[in-house]
Protein backbone atom coordinates (compact mmCIF):
# COMPACT_ATOMS: atom_id res chain seq x y z
CA UNK A 1 0.00 0.00 0.00
CA UNK A 2 1.58 3.27 -1.03
CA UNK A 3 1.27 6.51 0.86
CA UNK A 4 -0.24 9.58 -0.77
CA UNK A 5 0.12 13.35 -0.54
CA UNK A 6 -2.41 15.73 -2.04
CA UNK A 7 -0.52 18.90 -2.94
CA UNK A 8 -3.02 20.09 -5.51
CA UNK A 9 -3.73 23.81 -5.32
CA UNK A 10 -0.78 24.50 -3.04
CA UNK A 11 1.75 27.10 -4.09
CA UNK A 12 5.53 27.04 -3.89
CA UNK A 13 7.26 25.66 -1.85
CA UNK A 14 4.50 23.62 -0.17
CA UNK A 15 4.41 20.62 -2.55
CA UNK A 16 8.15 20.08 -2.21
CA UNK A 17 8.09 20.75 1.53
CA UNK A 18 5.30 18.21 2.16
CA UNK A 19 6.99 15.62 -0.04
CA UNK A 20 10.36 16.03 1.68
CA UNK A 21 8.80 15.72 5.14
CA UNK A 22 6.97 12.58 4.06
CA UNK A 23 9.95 10.82 2.49
CA UNK A 24 11.98 11.64 5.56
CA UNK A 25 9.48 9.86 7.84
CA UNK A 26 8.92 7.00 5.38
CA UNK A 27 12.58 6.26 4.75
CA UNK A 28 11.72 3.98 1.84
CA UNK A 29 8.70 2.65 -0.01
CA UNK A 30 6.26 4.10 -2.49
CA UNK A 31 4.73 7.55 -2.33
CA UNK A 32 2.18 9.10 -4.66
CA UNK A 33 2.15 12.90 -4.85
CA UNK A 34 -0.72 14.74 -6.51
CA UNK A 35 0.05 18.16 -7.98
CA UNK A 36 -1.73 20.41 -10.45
CA UNK A 37 0.93 22.60 -12.01
CA UNK A 38 3.80 21.77 -14.29
CA UNK A 39 6.15 23.77 -12.05
CA UNK A 40 5.26 21.69 -8.97
CA UNK A 41 5.70 18.50 -10.99
CA UNK A 42 9.22 19.56 -11.98
CA UNK A 43 10.10 20.81 -8.50
CA UNK A 44 9.00 17.66 -6.70
CA UNK A 45 10.74 15.43 -9.24
CA UNK A 46 13.96 17.42 -8.94
CA UNK A 47 13.92 17.52 -5.14
CA UNK A 48 13.31 13.81 -4.46
CA UNK A 49 15.97 12.60 -6.85
CA UNK A 50 18.57 14.36 -4.72
CA UNK A 51 17.31 12.26 -1.77
CA UNK A 52 17.85 9.00 -3.61
CA UNK A 53 14.21 8.52 -4.50
CA UNK A 54 13.25 7.89 -8.09
CA UNK A 55 10.33 9.20 -10.05
CA UNK A 56 8.81 6.01 -11.44
CA UNK A 57 5.99 7.45 -13.45
CA UNK A 58 3.78 10.46 -13.95
CA UNK A 59 0.18 10.04 -14.94
CA UNK A 60 -1.74 13.05 -16.16
CA UNK A 61 -5.44 13.45 -15.82
CA UNK A 62 -7.28 16.66 -16.71
CA UNK A 63 -4.30 18.92 -16.01
CA UNK A 64 -3.41 17.16 -12.76
CA UNK A 65 -0.43 14.92 -12.21
CA UNK A 66 0.08 11.88 -10.03
CA UNK A 67 3.78 11.33 -9.36
CA UNK A 68 4.81 7.88 -8.23
CA UNK A 69 8.01 8.04 -6.18
CA UNK A 70 9.90 5.03 -4.91
CA UNK A 71 12.95 4.11 -2.91
CA UNK A 72 13.80 0.47 -2.45
CA UNK B 1 7.74 17.21 -24.45
CA UNK B 2 10.87 17.98 -22.48
CA UNK B 3 10.99 21.56 -21.29
CA UNK B 4 14.53 22.76 -21.97
CA UNK B 5 14.09 25.92 -19.95
CA UNK B 6 13.23 23.93 -16.80
CA UNK B 7 16.69 22.32 -16.90
CA UNK B 8 19.71 23.74 -15.09
CA UNK B 9 21.12 24.97 -18.39
CA UNK B 10 17.75 26.45 -19.26
CA UNK B 11 17.41 28.56 -16.14
CA UNK B 12 21.01 29.76 -16.55
CA UNK B 13 20.25 30.81 -20.12
CA UNK B 14 17.14 32.69 -18.96
CA UNK B 15 18.99 34.46 -16.13
CA UNK B 16 21.74 35.42 -18.57
CA UNK B 17 19.24 36.72 -21.12
CA UNK B 18 17.52 38.87 -18.49
CA UNK B 19 20.91 40.25 -17.40
CA UNK B 20 22.02 41.13 -20.92
CA UNK B 21 18.71 42.63 -22.00
CA UNK B 22 18.41 44.63 -18.76
CA UNK B 23 21.81 46.19 -19.46
CA UNK B 24 20.75 46.83 -23.06
CA UNK B 25 17.44 48.41 -22.01
CA UNK B 26 19.44 50.83 -19.86
CA UNK B 27 21.65 51.51 -22.88
CA UNK B 28 18.52 52.11 -24.96
CA UNK B 29 17.09 54.64 -22.52
CA UNK B 30 15.89 53.09 -19.27
CA UNK B 31 17.14 54.65 -15.99
CA UNK B 32 20.55 53.84 -14.47
CA UNK B 33 20.94 50.29 -13.12
CA UNK B 34 17.22 50.00 -13.83
CA UNK B 35 17.11 48.24 -17.18
CA UNK B 36 14.39 46.18 -15.59
CA UNK B 37 12.99 46.68 -12.10
CA UNK B 38 9.65 45.09 -11.45
CA UNK B 39 8.94 47.13 -8.31
CA UNK B 40 10.06 50.45 -9.82
CA UNK B 41 8.18 49.80 -13.05
CA UNK B 42 4.96 48.85 -11.28
CA UNK B 43 5.40 52.03 -9.25
CA UNK B 44 5.76 53.97 -12.52
CA UNK B 45 2.55 52.32 -13.78
CA UNK B 46 0.76 53.38 -10.57
CA UNK B 47 1.95 56.89 -11.41
CA UNK B 48 0.94 56.66 -15.07
CA UNK B 49 -2.67 56.03 -14.07
CA UNK B 50 -2.50 58.73 -11.41
CA UNK B 51 -2.71 56.57 -8.29
CA UNK B 52 0.16 58.68 -6.99
CA UNK B 53 1.28 62.10 -8.21
CA UNK B 54 5.04 61.85 -7.82
CA UNK B 55 5.81 63.61 -11.09
CA UNK B 56 9.23 62.00 -11.59
CA UNK B 57 8.02 58.38 -11.59
CA UNK B 58 5.04 58.18 -13.94
CA UNK B 59 5.26 56.02 -17.03
CA UNK B 60 3.28 53.06 -18.32
CA UNK B 61 6.18 50.59 -18.52
CA UNK B 62 5.69 48.25 -21.49
CA UNK B 63 8.16 45.74 -20.01
CA UNK B 64 5.66 44.83 -17.28
CA UNK B 65 2.85 44.48 -19.81
CA UNK B 66 5.13 42.30 -21.92
CA UNK B 67 6.06 40.05 -18.99
CA UNK B 68 2.42 39.23 -18.32
CA UNK B 69 1.35 38.85 -21.94
CA UNK B 70 4.48 36.86 -22.84
CA UNK B 71 3.81 34.47 -19.96
CA UNK B 72 0.17 34.21 -21.04
CA UNK B 73 1.22 33.34 -24.59
CA UNK B 74 3.78 30.76 -23.48
CA UNK B 75 1.37 29.12 -21.05
CA UNK B 76 -1.34 28.90 -23.71
CA UNK B 77 1.01 27.42 -26.31
CA UNK B 78 2.46 24.84 -23.92
CA UNK B 79 -0.81 23.90 -22.26
CA UNK B 80 0.14 25.43 -18.90
CA UNK B 81 -2.54 28.10 -18.73
CA UNK B 82 -4.35 27.09 -15.53
CA UNK B 83 -6.93 29.56 -14.29
CA UNK B 84 -6.90 29.32 -10.50
CA UNK B 85 -7.54 31.53 -7.48
CA UNK B 86 -8.77 31.61 -3.92
CA UNK B 87 -5.66 31.07 -1.78
CA UNK B 88 -5.91 33.86 0.80
CA UNK B 89 -6.26 36.79 -1.63
CA UNK B 90 -6.49 39.51 1.03
CA UNK B 91 -3.28 38.24 2.64
CA UNK B 92 -1.54 38.28 -0.71
CA UNK B 93 -2.77 41.81 -1.37
CA UNK B 94 -1.34 43.05 1.94
CA UNK B 95 1.94 41.19 1.34
CA UNK B 96 2.14 42.78 -2.11
CA UNK B 97 1.61 46.24 -0.70
CA UNK B 98 4.28 45.86 2.00
CA UNK B 99 6.65 44.14 -0.43
CA UNK B 100 6.45 47.27 -2.55
CA UNK B 101 6.91 49.58 0.43
CA UNK B 102 10.01 47.64 1.49
CA UNK B 103 11.36 47.60 -2.04
CA UNK B 104 10.85 51.37 -2.35
CA UNK B 105 12.73 51.99 0.90
CA UNK B 106 15.67 50.17 -0.71
CA UNK B 107 14.80 51.45 -4.21
CA UNK B 108 14.50 48.27 -6.19
CA UNK B 109 13.16 44.75 -6.46
CA UNK B 110 15.51 41.74 -6.25
CA UNK B 111 16.15 42.00 -10.00
CA UNK B 112 17.26 45.58 -9.60
CA UNK B 113 19.33 44.73 -6.53
CA UNK B 114 21.31 42.39 -8.79
CA UNK B 115 21.43 44.94 -11.61
CA UNK B 116 22.60 47.65 -9.24
CA UNK B 117 25.42 45.41 -8.06
CA UNK B 118 26.23 44.51 -11.67
CA UNK B 119 26.46 48.25 -12.39
CA UNK B 120 28.90 48.82 -9.53
CA UNK B 121 26.46 50.15 -6.90
CA UNK B 122 27.87 48.85 -3.61
CA UNK B 123 24.73 49.84 -1.69
CA UNK B 124 23.02 46.92 -3.39
CA UNK B 125 25.06 44.57 -1.18
CA UNK B 126 23.04 45.73 1.83
CA UNK B 127 19.81 45.24 -0.08
CA UNK B 128 20.78 41.74 -1.20
CA UNK B 129 21.83 40.85 2.35
CA UNK B 130 18.43 42.08 3.51
CA UNK B 131 16.70 40.02 0.84
CA UNK B 132 18.48 36.87 2.00
CA UNK B 133 17.61 37.54 5.65
CA UNK B 134 13.97 38.25 4.77
CA UNK B 135 13.71 35.03 2.76
CA UNK B 136 15.45 33.13 5.58
CA UNK B 137 12.84 34.37 8.09
CA UNK B 138 10.20 33.22 5.61
CA UNK B 139 11.70 29.71 5.55
CA UNK B 140 11.43 29.55 9.35
CA UNK B 141 7.69 30.18 8.98
CA UNK B 142 7.46 27.48 6.31
CA UNK B 143 9.10 25.03 8.67
CA UNK B 144 6.56 26.05 11.29
CA UNK B 145 3.67 25.06 9.07
CA UNK B 146 2.86 28.44 7.53
CA UNK B 147 0.83 28.20 4.35
CA UNK B 148 -1.92 30.17 2.66
CA UNK B 149 -4.12 27.24 1.69
CA UNK B 150 -5.19 25.84 -1.63
CA UNK B 151 -6.27 27.54 -4.81
CA UNK B 152 -9.37 26.48 -6.68
CA UNK B 153 -9.81 26.02 -10.38
CA UNK B 154 -11.77 28.83 -11.91
CA UNK B 155 -13.17 30.10 -15.20
CA UNK B 156 -10.79 30.72 -18.04
CA UNK B 157 -12.16 34.24 -18.22
CA UNK B 158 -11.13 34.86 -14.59
CA UNK B 159 -7.62 33.67 -15.46
CA UNK B 160 -7.28 36.20 -18.27
CA UNK B 161 -8.68 39.18 -16.34
CA UNK B 162 -5.27 40.43 -15.25
CA UNK B 163 -3.63 39.92 -18.67
CA UNK B 164 -6.61 41.82 -20.12
CA UNK B 165 -5.92 44.72 -17.77
CA UNK B 166 -2.33 44.74 -19.06
CA UNK B 167 -3.51 44.64 -22.69
CA UNK B 168 -5.88 47.50 -21.91
CA UNK B 169 -2.99 49.52 -20.43
CA UNK B 170 -1.06 48.96 -23.64
CA UNK B 171 -4.07 50.10 -25.65
CA UNK B 172 -4.26 53.26 -23.51
CA UNK B 173 -0.59 53.94 -24.33
CA UNK B 174 -1.35 53.70 -28.02
CA UNK B 175 -4.47 55.88 -27.77
CA UNK B 176 -2.71 58.44 -25.56
CA UNK B 177 0.94 58.38 -26.62
CA UNK B 178 3.56 60.46 -24.86
CA UNK B 179 3.72 64.07 -26.04
CA UNK B 180 7.21 65.57 -25.77
CA UNK B 181 7.41 67.91 -22.76
CA UNK B 182 3.81 67.31 -21.66
CA UNK B 183 3.10 65.72 -18.26
CA UNK B 184 -0.20 64.25 -19.41
CA UNK B 185 -1.69 62.69 -22.51
CA UNK B 186 -5.38 61.90 -22.24
CA UNK B 187 -5.83 59.85 -19.06
CA UNK B 188 -2.15 58.90 -18.73
CA UNK B 189 0.57 60.73 -16.83
CA UNK B 190 4.06 60.87 -18.33
CA UNK B 191 7.08 62.14 -16.36
CA UNK B 192 8.91 64.96 -18.09
CA UNK B 193 11.94 64.60 -15.84
CA UNK B 194 13.41 62.03 -13.44
CA UNK B 195 13.56 58.26 -13.87
CA UNK B 196 10.01 58.15 -15.21
CA UNK B 197 11.12 60.25 -18.19
CA UNK B 198 13.90 57.79 -19.03
CA UNK B 199 12.78 54.90 -21.12
CA UNK B 200 13.69 52.81 -24.13
CA UNK B 201 11.39 53.14 -27.17
CA UNK B 202 7.95 51.61 -26.52
CA UNK B 203 8.29 48.85 -29.11
CA UNK B 204 11.73 47.82 -27.83
CA UNK B 205 10.54 47.68 -24.22
CA UNK B 206 7.47 45.71 -25.21
CA UNK B 207 9.36 43.17 -27.34
CA UNK B 208 11.99 42.55 -24.66
CA UNK B 209 9.20 42.25 -22.09
CA UNK B 210 7.33 39.72 -24.21
CA UNK B 211 10.49 37.68 -24.81
CA UNK B 212 11.42 37.63 -21.14
CA UNK B 213 7.82 36.76 -20.27
CA UNK B 214 7.95 33.71 -22.53
CA UNK B 215 11.27 32.29 -21.32
CA UNK B 216 10.70 33.17 -17.67
CA UNK B 217 7.34 31.39 -17.69
CA UNK B 218 9.00 28.32 -19.17
CA UNK B 219 11.91 28.35 -16.71
CA UNK B 220 9.99 29.40 -13.52
CA UNK B 221 12.79 31.91 -12.97
CA UNK B 222 12.42 33.41 -9.48
CA UNK B 223 14.97 35.38 -7.48
CA UNK B 224 13.22 34.82 -4.14
CA UNK B 225 12.85 31.11 -4.91
CA UNK B 226 16.57 31.01 -5.67
CA UNK B 227 17.51 31.95 -2.12
CA UNK B 228 14.58 30.09 -0.55
CA UNK B 229 15.43 26.78 -2.22
CA UNK B 230 19.08 27.20 -1.32
CA UNK B 231 18.23 27.79 2.36
CA UNK B 232 15.30 25.38 2.67
CA UNK B 233 16.36 22.50 0.41
CA UNK B 234 20.07 23.23 -0.29
CA UNK B 235 19.09 23.23 -3.93
CA UNK B 236 20.88 25.60 -6.29
CA UNK B 237 18.71 25.17 -9.40
CA UNK B 238 17.05 28.63 -9.44
CA UNK B 239 20.10 30.18 -7.78
CA UNK B 240 22.22 29.34 -10.82
CA UNK B 241 19.85 31.52 -12.86
CA UNK B 242 20.33 34.41 -10.45
CA UNK B 243 24.13 34.07 -10.67
CA UNK B 244 23.85 34.07 -14.46
CA UNK B 245 21.76 37.25 -14.36
CA UNK B 246 24.35 38.99 -12.18
CA UNK B 247 27.34 37.77 -14.21
CA UNK B 248 25.93 38.55 -17.64
CA UNK B 249 24.59 41.95 -16.59
CA UNK B 250 28.04 42.75 -15.20
CA UNK B 251 29.76 41.73 -18.43
CA UNK B 252 27.22 43.60 -20.55
CA UNK B 253 27.67 46.69 -18.38
CA UNK B 254 31.44 46.52 -18.83
CA UNK B 255 31.03 46.23 -22.60
CA UNK B 256 28.51 49.08 -22.73
CA UNK B 257 30.56 51.33 -20.40
CA UNK B 258 27.86 51.27 -17.75
CA UNK B 259 29.94 49.84 -14.89
CA UNK B 260 30.71 52.56 -12.34
CA UNK B 261 31.84 51.17 -9.00
CA UNK B 262 31.16 53.08 -5.79
CA UNK B 263 28.64 53.90 -3.09
CA UNK B 264 27.87 57.61 -3.34
CA UNK B 265 26.13 59.16 -6.31
CA UNK B 266 24.78 55.93 -7.75
CA UNK B 267 21.70 56.32 -9.95
CA UNK B 268 18.32 56.16 -8.18
CA UNK B 269 19.94 54.95 -4.95
CA UNK B 270 20.76 56.19 -1.46
CA UNK B 271 23.59 55.29 0.89
CA UNK B 272 21.73 54.60 4.16
CA UNK B 273 22.99 51.06 4.74
CA UNK B 274 20.59 50.12 7.52
CA UNK B 275 17.50 51.10 5.53
CA UNK B 276 18.77 49.54 2.34
CA UNK B 277 19.10 46.38 4.41
CA UNK B 278 15.85 46.54 6.39
CA UNK B 279 13.75 47.64 3.42
CA UNK B 280 14.76 44.47 1.64
CA UNK B 281 14.32 42.31 4.76
CA UNK B 282 10.68 43.42 4.65
CA UNK B 283 10.36 42.91 0.89
CA UNK B 284 12.13 39.53 0.97
CA UNK B 285 9.91 38.28 3.78
CA UNK B 286 6.79 39.38 1.88
CA UNK B 287 7.98 37.66 -1.32
CA UNK B 288 8.74 34.47 0.61
CA UNK B 289 5.38 34.42 2.39
CA UNK B 290 3.61 35.04 -0.93
CA UNK B 291 5.64 32.41 -2.81
CA UNK B 292 7.42 34.44 -5.45
CA UNK B 293 9.54 37.47 -6.31
CA UNK B 294 7.74 40.31 -8.11
CA UNK B 295 8.82 39.04 -11.51
CA UNK B 296 7.59 35.53 -10.79
CA UNK B 297 4.26 36.93 -9.57
CA UNK B 298 3.84 38.64 -12.95
CA UNK B 299 4.59 35.43 -14.86
CA UNK B 300 2.19 33.47 -12.64
CA UNK B 301 -0.46 36.13 -13.25
CA UNK B 302 0.04 35.56 -16.95
CA UNK B 303 -0.54 31.81 -16.64
CA UNK B 304 -3.91 32.34 -14.95
CA UNK B 305 -2.96 32.56 -11.26
CA UNK B 306 -5.47 35.06 -9.85
CA UNK B 307 -3.77 35.11 -6.45
CA UNK B 308 -0.48 36.20 -7.98
CA UNK B 309 -2.46 38.91 -9.82
CA UNK B 310 -3.86 40.10 -6.48
CA UNK B 311 -0.28 40.29 -5.15
CA UNK B 312 0.71 42.42 -8.15
CA UNK B 313 -2.27 44.74 -7.67
CA UNK B 314 -1.27 44.93 -3.99
CA UNK B 315 2.20 46.04 -5.11
CA UNK B 316 0.75 48.72 -7.39
CA UNK B 317 -1.50 50.04 -4.62
CA UNK B 318 1.43 49.81 -2.18
CA UNK B 319 3.44 52.01 -4.55
CA UNK B 320 0.66 54.59 -4.48
CA UNK B 321 0.69 54.55 -0.68
CA UNK B 322 4.48 54.74 -0.67
CA UNK B 323 4.55 57.91 -2.77
CA UNK B 324 1.40 59.55 -1.40
CA UNK B 325 2.50 59.22 2.23
CA UNK B 326 6.25 59.75 2.05
CA UNK B 327 7.25 56.12 2.59
CA UNK B 328 9.44 55.76 -0.51
CA UNK B 329 13.10 56.70 -0.43
CA UNK B 330 14.80 59.10 -2.80
CA UNK B 331 18.49 59.57 -3.65
CA UNK B 332 18.59 61.83 -0.55
CA UNK B 333 17.61 58.93 1.73
CA UNK B 334 14.54 57.42 3.33
CA UNK B 335 11.21 59.21 3.15
CA UNK B 336 9.73 60.95 6.23
CA UNK B 337 7.63 57.91 7.15
CA UNK B 338 9.66 55.16 5.51
CA UNK B 339 11.17 53.90 8.75
CA UNK B 340 7.79 53.63 10.49
CA UNK B 341 6.39 51.82 7.44
CA UNK B 342 9.18 49.22 7.52
CA UNK B 343 8.46 48.39 11.16
CA UNK B 344 4.71 48.26 10.60
CA UNK B 345 5.31 46.00 7.59
CA UNK B 346 7.55 43.65 9.57
CA UNK B 347 4.95 43.47 12.34
CA UNK B 348 2.25 42.63 9.81
CA UNK B 349 4.45 39.90 8.29
CA UNK B 350 5.06 38.36 11.73
CA UNK B 351 1.32 38.45 12.40
CA UNK B 352 0.65 36.67 9.10
CA UNK B 353 3.48 34.19 9.53
CA UNK B 354 2.62 33.20 13.08
CA UNK B 355 -1.15 32.99 12.69
CA UNK B 356 -1.66 31.43 9.25
CA UNK B 357 -0.47 27.91 9.75
CA UNK B 358 -2.19 24.61 9.35
CA UNK B 359 -1.29 21.23 7.98
CA UNK B 360 -2.56 21.07 4.44
CA UNK B 361 -2.15 17.40 3.72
Amino acid sequence: MSEQIDARGLSCPQPVLLTMEKIKTMGRGELIVLVDTEASRENVGRAVQKQGWSLQCVTENDGEYALTLTKG
Amino acid sequence: MKNFFASRTGVIVVGGLIGVFAALLQFWGNPGNMGVCVACFERDIAGAVGLHRAGVVQYMRPEIIGFVLGALGASLVFGEFKPRLGSAPITRFILGAFAMIGALVFLGCPWRALLRLAGGDGNALFGLAGLVVGVWIGTLFFKGGYNLGRTQKTYGSAGVLFPLIMAFFLLLMLIYPQIQGEPKSGVLFYSVKGPGAMHAPLIVSLLVGLGVGVVAQRSRFCTMGAFRDLILFKQAHLFSGVVALLALAFIANLVLGQFKPGFAGQPVAHTQELWNFLGMVLAGLCFALAGGCPGRQLFLSGEGDGDAAVFVIGMIVGAAFAHNFGLASSPKGVGPHGIAAVFIGLAVCLFIGFTMRRKAA
